[in-house]
């Protein structure tokens, strides 16, 4: 379902705009038209929808236009042209009271400044959007709470925003946008103003709460990697213009032009590559076919260790030639001779493998949730990826018992 | 004056045809408000009277301890209690009741203009050199029209220190108002806010230290206002220094004076702005 519809969205700065259209008509860009007149080309012509449930990451570099372009879709900037349906509803053409009953029932906003009420504690700010839309006092309260709790800010609701940290101060911006219940969240640089470690966890948390809140959410970075971490779809601005919108593993494998490859080309890959990515095809023995049948499968694939799995092909551990051998000798069950093996899961990134791989002497085993075997990493493969021989567009392969 | 190569351009006379059109066709009108504010004047009179001293000082003593603690509060208490043994409580009290009026009627008049043009650009741009012209012109000058329009005593005097002291009120609370940062107001109007929820839930509470300190230079300059007052007959403190003047009397002067900067200090020190620490910067 469509939850937003931008189409051909424009917004040129200063006096008289219209002006600035006939000239983008006839193809000019952003700086041709910034020289010939005063006009300052915002957004140029975007189109692009948001699904429900998504995360839809804006991206561009400063001056871009994407803030700008955040801005349309609650009107706090109005559009020069171009149409911009909520739930198929365009908002450029509400009056004053729909537009703003439109503002407190379905977009909430983030910003990048926190932009918290210095004069109102946190719980005060947290119910700011509630007492504007005039629910019932307790009602108020109660959601504050409820909204601060989910954020992690239980026992801070009689601070005021000064005496909280960056973190802090932007969960509390988190929590009041979450208050009003909308289905839309638009986040404009919600994370840029903190530091790394405190981003990183923000949007841990973010993904976190999406996971089971399901709201559609246009995020604004300027961050690839934050981009890439959170985004279902990115859009990628440049001048005002969307130059790319795909999913993340879509940009980085096939950017559209020059501009996005150059973006693209400094990415940290060890944090876009999961395990999955660079994993392959792993032998592995039911461990009800016992010890002969394992070292015949070893022998066959010349290798000298394989995985044992259950019938639900759920990873028991791995089993060596030798003890094969040994346990074909002494009739004992393929399961005495199981040993355990180091697993990651399937979305890891590379960044974080590095430390199991480089302590296990055997392959890592790839597996799903629910602990199935789906593949192995070799420490040929993660080398190979952060070379640049980036395994991404190879279908991956699945193991089949 | 010499002859020059421009015939005069009669600025002066115009003004006095203004005045008397302004006298001959609203005096009704002006004369209900010198009545209104006389009235106002007497009842605040009334009131300090019958309070009497004691009460009166150990209120604003009470005030001033609430407000800025012991160091004010003994100040105030001490103040007070001079001037009264100076002999000067009554003529305190009517220059006490002017300030008062005064600043009361600047604030109901300069803080909508103030927010007016913290708002509006345009009215912003409008205001601005009529409140330079009100606060440079010498305070005398518009004494004139105010004995035609209001008579004399307390009206034209608390109407002349209006013009005077208004202004930072005005200034200062449209510089509060266009202050308060550009997201704050993004993000009461991303939630839905009315104009006037934007008003009265963020734009002012935010602006207020600075308003206060608005109407803290008002009170100020109503003070410096009443020795000028007294010349179109208003009573008070400002009446014994001009009459110390006229007569060369250095001790009424001297504690005339006293008594008036005792009076400022302590509207002063009260009326200051005691920004709450827990919800300064942002």
């Amino acid at each position: 379902m469509k939850k937003i519809e931008v189409k051909k969205a424009t917004k040129i700065f200063g006096k008289n705009p219209r002006r600035g259209l006939e000239l983008l008509k006839k193809g000019l860009n952003k700086k041709e038209i910034k020289k010939k007149t005063d006009l300052n080309v915002g957004v140029s012509e975007a189109s692009f929808h948001v699904e429900a449930n998504e995360i839809f990451v804006i991206m561009g570099l400063s001056g871009s236009g994407k803030s700008t372009l955040v801005r349309l879709l609650n009107r706090l900037i109005n559009p020069t042209s171009g149409t911009i349906l909520i739930d198929g509803e365009d908002i450029t053409r509400m009056n004053a009271e729909h537009l703003r009953e439109v503002r407190r029932k379905k977009i909430s906003m983030v910003f990048q400044g926190f932009a918290l009420f210095p004069h109102r504690t946190i719980l005060e700010n947290t119910f700011f959007g509630l007492e504007i839309q005039g629910v019932d006092k307790k009602e108020q309260i109660e959601r504050a709470h409820y909204s601060l709790s989910r954020v992690g800010l239980k026992g801070y609701e009689d601070s005021y925003p000064n005496q909280l940290s960056g973190g802090m101060q932007q969960r509390v911006g988190l929590a009041r946008a979450l208050a009003s219940d909308t289905d839309i969240l638009l986040m404009d640089e919600a994370f840029s103003a903190l530091d790394p470690l405190i981003r990183r966890e923000m949007q841990d948390q973010l993904l976190d709460l999406q996971s089971d809140m399901k709201k559609t959410i246009v995020f604004i970075t300027h961050d690839l990697d934050e981009a890439l971490r959170i985004g279902d779809r990115i859009a990628l601005m440049r001048d005002g213009q969307i130059v790319q919108i795909g999913t993340p593993e879509e940009i980085l494998m096939n950017p559209a032009n020059d501009y996005v490859e150059h973006f693209v080309e400094d990415v940290d890959l060890s944090k876009v590559i999961t395990a999955g990515h660079i994993m392959t095809r792993a032998e592995a023995v039911g461990n009800d076919r016992g010890a002969r049948v394992a070292l015949k499968l070893m022998n066959d694939n010349d290798i000298s260790s394989i995985f044992v799995v259950d019938r639900s092909k759920k990873l028991l551990g791995v089993a060596d030639a030798d003890d094969a051998a040994a346990a074909i000798k002494a009739e004992t069950p393929l399961s005495e001779i199981i040993k355990n093996v180091k697993s990651v899961q399937v979305n890891t990134h590379l960044s974080d493998l590095f430390d199991d791989i480089s302590k296990s002497p055997l392959p890592l085993a790839v597996v799903d949730e629910q602990d199935r075997l789906l593949g192995l990493v070799r420490r040929g493969a993660i080398i190979n990826a952060l070379a640049g021989n980036t395994p991404l567009t190879k279908e991956t392969e699945v193991q089949n018992l | 004056m010499s002859e020059t190569f421009l015939p005069k351009i009669p600025i002066g006379h115009w003004a006095d045809l203004l005045v008397q059109f302004i006298t001959n066709h609203f005096e009704g009108f002006f004369g209900y408000i010198a009545a209104g504010i006389q009235s106002f004047v007497d009842s605040l009179v009334w009131l300090f009277a019958f309070m009497t001293p004691i009460v009166f000082i150990l209120l604003l003593a009470a005030i001033a301890f609430w407000r800025r603690g012991i160091g004010v509060a003994l100040f105030t208490l001490i103040g007070l209690i001079l001037i009264y043994d100076l002999g000067y409580w009554g003529h305190a009290m009517q220059t006490f009741a002017l300030v008062v009026t005064s600043v009361v009627l600047s604030i109901i008049i300069g803080l909508p203009l103030g927010i007016l043009s913290g708002i509006n650009k345009t009215f912003h741009r409008v205001l601005t050199p009529i409140l330079d012209f009100m606060q440079t012109m010498p305070s005398f000058v518009y004494l004139i029209p105010a004995i035609f329009l209001f008579g004399t005593g307390m009206p034209p005097g608390v109407v002349a220190t209006i013009v005077f002291a208004m202004p930072p009120t005005i200034r200062m609370t449209g510089l509060g108002i266009r202050q308060v940062p550009s997201d704050l107001i993004e993000a009461s109007d991303a939630f839905g806010s009315t104009t006037w929820q934007k008003l009265f839930k963020v734009q002012i509470p935010i602006a207020t230290p600075t308003i206060m300190a608005g109407v803290n230079q008002s009170i100020m300059l109503s003070l410096s206002m009443v020795v000028v007052a007294s010349l179109v007959g208003a009573p008070g403190l400002g009446a014994d220094v001009y009459l110390a003047v006229t007569s060369l009397r250095t001790d009424i002067g001297v504690e005339a004076g006293l008594a008036i900067v005792i009076i400022a200090i302590m509207l002063d020190r009260i009326s200051q702005n005691t920004r709450n620490k827990k919800t300064g910067g942002s």
